[in-house]
């Protein structure tokens, strides 16, 4: 439930500035900065995601840190899992449903 | 990543165990709570029972969503899936939570539109894609999830979208915290503070415990030697007669918290006056609603909901075992009718949930040995 998903900024979105696209693992997803300070990400940062949101900035080695723990949890599927099925505001073209 | 691995390394975990067990007084007896599910979880997993001293004992807290969730609430959530213009979305944790009527699960098996989504924005999202439906998202979770939910509700604000609500079910630590202090069958010594909740909280939340409780409080990371380490912080305080708030997860918890979260949360939320927990009853000023001006996105505004009050399960003890007062295996359904392939109680569900925990961790562990 409390899952804190490190991820690295790739990119932050131009057409909505309160989106940015995320690395978690081989996953890319769009996650939600609105919880962080204007202008406190950048590209190449690192953060900490929760159901769809960063919740904090991190550095690597935290990122690191909390990856290890969440394998050490036995949560690093669910992890993924769970990043995988950010659905909102996918890129362009690449809009999946909900499953059902 | 030598840093990292420290944490698990069993070498400098029994190093600091060792250190708990030479530092403790045999004389005395040690009651922490560890609020928080996850450091449930975490001390089963890694066993961590079994290298503290005897009289060092863990009392797991209500930290854990889904198991502090009345079954009255359950069933008042899931009555807005009885329609058929609605879809009920929530996170997978709830979808086995059990109503008086069955799980969320079993309800869509049955035809209920319910659907699992892993973001209060993927609930909005799907509103958007289904202008007839009316999609309400069924909130719950302590205030590390809170922030999101405000988000959307803002979001969806934002947007203009009418076919949207919220089914808020989000509570606050402190006043759970609190109630267990005030609890007269309740004896703790001190707490092992909440992780990520705290990093959105700060620690400053908890400074009337140390101020007004005399207990100590260290807010703690997950990891085995993190755990350790914040239980060895509270004895030291303890014997010292100290009691302060204590930060063992600097690398992720600010003091102060994160205030633009702590802003959205302000801007969207209101404290109820009292609401329900399993185990520890009302709770004034424990958990938040949606402000009046954005009823339009309050399911309790929008939708007649009965509030109805339900006793547990004939025979659970979740409230024994979520106030501590038995062991996960002392509850007379455990590992019989309620295991976690077919939960009775909440506890059984969540992997933050003690009794869940308990039967991953210890049960296999005890039929090893």
């Amino acid at each position: 439930m409390c899952l804190a998903i490190p991820g690295q900024i790739i990119e932050i979105a131009t057409e909505q500035p309160l989106l940015a696209r995320v690395n978690v693992g081989s996953v890319r997803r769009n996650v939600n900065i609105g919880l962080l300070e204007n202008g406190e990400v950048a590209p190449g940062d690192w953060i900490l995601i929760h159901v769809g949101f960063a919740l904090s900035k991190i550095d690597e080695a935290q990122a690191q840190d909390q990856l290890r723990m969440l394998r050490a949890m036995g949560e690093d599927q669910l992890a993924i899992e769970e990043v995988r099925g950010y659905s909102f505001a996918e890129p362009k073209g690449e809009e999946d449903e909900i499953r059902r | 990543m030598k840093y990292v691995d420290e944490f698990r390394d069993p070498r400098v975990i029994s190093r600091v165990a060792r250190e708990i067990a030479r530092t403790v007084d045999p004389a005395r007896r040690y009651r922490v709570m560890e609020v928080c599910g996850g450091h449930t979880h975490s001390i089963y997993r890694h066993g961590l029972r079994d290298v503290l001293p005897e009289n060092i004992e863990l009392i797991h807290g209500p930290g854990c969503p889904v198991c502090v969730l009345p079954t009255g609430r359950v069933d008042d959530g899931l009555t807005i899936a009885d329609r058929d213009d609605t879809i009920l979305t929530c996170f997978g944790d709830m979808m086995r939570v059990p109503g008086t009527k069955g799980t969320p699960l079993e309800l869509k098996a049955r035809g209920a539109d319910i659907r699992m989504v892993y973001s209060p924005l993927d609930a909005l999202k799907l509103a958007q894609q289904n202008p007839r439906k009316h999609v309400c998202f069924f909130s719950i979770g302590f205030e590390t999830t809170a922030p999101s939910t405000a988000l959307t509700i803002l979001r969806a604000q934002a947007l203009g979208v009418t076919n949207f609500s919220v089914f808020c079910n989000h509570v606050t630590i402190v006043p759970a915290m609190r109630a267990i202090l005030d609890s007269p069958d309740m004896r703790i010594d001190g707490f092992v503070g909440p992780g990520h909740v705290s990093s959105i909280t700060g620690c400053r939340p908890y400074e009337f415990i140390a101020r007004d409780y005399g207990k100590p409080v260290v807010v703690s990371g997950f990891e085995p030697l993190d755990i350790l380490e914040s239980i060895l912080m509270i004895v030291h305080q303890l014997h010292a007669n100290e009691a302060k708030v204590e930060n063992q997860y600097k690398r992720i918890v600010p003091w102060e918290g994160n205030v633009p979260a702590l802003r959205a949360m302000l801007q969207v939320f209101e404290l109820r006056p009292y609401f329900e927990w399993r185990g520890l009853g009302f709770i004034s000023q424990s958990a938040l609603a949606i402000r009046a001006e954005l009823s339009a996105f309050d399911a309790e505004r929008i939708f007649d909901i009965p509030g109805v009050r339900v006793t547990d399960p004939r025979g659970a003890q979740c409230g024994e075992v979520l106030k501590g007062v038995l062991k996960p295996p002392q509850c007379k359904l455990f590992a019989t009718e309620c295991n976690p392939e077919h939960p009775v109680g909440a506890l059984m569900v969540s992997s933050e949930g003690a009794c869940a925990a308990y039967y991953r961790y210890a049960m296999r562990a005890a039929v090893e040995t």
